[in-house]
């Protein structure tokens, strides 16, 4: 085993994030207008209830087909069908701890153990007073059947947690996924 | 022996082994604002799979050389010590990231960011935003031209100031190597009494948060050089670069 070297460690965004990560098309995984998208929209809380102002949320996912324009997709790169498709969202919350992306839905994709992962979007959360990111995901409320078999999904014990990270759909078409960093209502996260 | 992952549908993915004792705990009481935005609960562990071991690969196209000299953005220069920012983005085990996207954020010279909940006496710099972006090179270097932040208060605790630093916010290849970190500069007065600093317990691991002032970067009559190089975390071999393993 060669040696490796020692990581950086990880330090809080700090309550200035606002002046350089928001992009103007941050919130735009598709382009407004594509076929198909919808937005996904959350507040972010803290472990009162009270919403987070200086938080900032990424999201990243698969293509509807279940694929990657990434090299290290062991199918290979694969461009996306939809023009403009970039995966990864990026939105800083607003005063009442609000954010939202647009995007479409991801296709399900293989695991190695030979079982699917039902669609799903990976999210980071980052904040003030945060000194590390947490990861957590969103998963689709039409797709129970998948969720019900999905293998990190099924890895979460607590029920309640387990339901934490599917959405909700809104009369409008848009999905609601609150985040709450602690609490009652704790949101489910992940070690990665 | 890495771990190996391979199933029916022959998907053998890459893997990144974690980092104890390196990054922060989320619950470090001595930065209070960590009290009400830690989870409690403990976190469930989540398999690499595809979407973990794939990320944004961000950046071509969208940026140009202003963007990483922060005293070329506006029609005259910034007050303060001159300083040019430079190293590569490497993974632990040592292999440059060529082409991802950095970005940075800073106070001006008195400690002053841009923002509008940075209130306290000091006055900005209608010559400097204090924000900039690159990717880097083939080779996985980079590098910024700008001028050392200021130190500045903050109420955490009584008489409590932030140590000079910059923010780097990286992407590495894979959303595994996400990494928002902050840059300081050697031998800060002000680093005994930081709890954000300070929140990294392991020494070898806060000292690599820190800046080697770099007298082979400075440049004579014009700004002093600072070599900050980033260490993501890394990929384990994978199967294929193993030691032949018969299953």
């Amino acid at each position: 085993m060669t040696e490796r070297l020692g990581c950086t460690p990880s330090q809080t965004v700090g309550p200035f994030l606002h002046i350089a990560l928001p992009w103007p098309d941050g919130p735009f995984v598709v382009p407004e207008g594509t076929a198909g998208g919808f937005w996904v929209r959350g507040r972010l809380f803290d472990g009162v209830g009270e919403p987070i102002p200086d938080g900032l949320i990424e999201t990243w996912q698969a293509d509807p087909d279940g694929r990657f324009d990434h090299p290290d997709d062991p199918r290979g790169a694969k461009k996306p069908a939809i023009a403009g498709f970039r995966g990864f969202g990026r939105a800083a919350t607003q005063a009442d701890g609000s954010f939202e992306v647009f995007t479409v839905k991801p296709g399900a994709l293989p695991s190695p153990d030979g079982s699917t992962e039902a669609p799903h979007i990976d999210v980071s959360v980052f904040g003030r007073g945060m000194l590390d990111r947490v990861v957590t995901r969103i998963y689709f409320p039409d797709e129970a059947d998948a969720n019900a078999v999905d293998p990190v999904l099924s890895g979460i014990g607590d029920a309640r947690l387990r339901s934490s990270l599917v959405a909700t759909t809104c009369d409008d078409g848009s999905l609601r996924f609150d985040i709450y960093v602690q609490g009652a209502h704790e949101t489910a996260f992940f070690e990665l | 022996m890495t771990e190996a992952i391979r199933g029916a549908g022959a998907l053998v993915l890459p893997h990144y082994p974690r980092l104890p004792g390196v990054h922060p705990l989320l619950d470090s009481p001595d930065y209070r604002s960590t009290r009400l935005r830690h989870p409690l609960l403990p976190p469930t562990d989540l398999p690499q799979r595809l979407t973990e071991i794939t990320g944004p690969l961000l950046g071509e196209g969208r940026l140009d050389d202003r963007d990483a000299d922060l005293t070329r953005q506006h029609d005259s220069e910034p007050l303060g010590q001159r300083i040019i920012v430079h190293g590569r983005v490497l993974d632990d085990g040592g292999r440059p990231l060529p082409a991802t996207l950095i970005e940075i954020w800073q106070a001006n010279a008195g400690g002053r960011y841009r923002h509008v909940v940075d209130n306290w006496p000091c006055p900005l710099d209608p010559n400097f935003d204090g924000v900039g972006r690159t990717l880097t090179d083939s080779h996985g270097r980079y590098q910024f031209i700008t001028v050392k932040p200021g130190a500045y208060p903050w109420r955490n605790t009584d008489n409590a100031w932030r140590p000079a630093h910059i923010h780097f916010s990286l992407f590495g290849r894979a959303f595994t190597q996400r990494l928002v970190t902050q840059m300081y500069f050697p031998d800060d007065p002000l680093f005994f009494q930081d709890p954000i600093f300070n929140s990294v317990r392991d020494v070898s691991a806060r000292k690599r948060m820190i800046a080697r002032y770099d007298h082979d970067a400075t440049q004579a009559e014009w700004a002093l050089g600072f070599e900050f190089d980033i260490v993501l975390r890394g990929r384990d071999r994978t199967p294929f670069e193993e030691s032949d393993d018969n299953d």
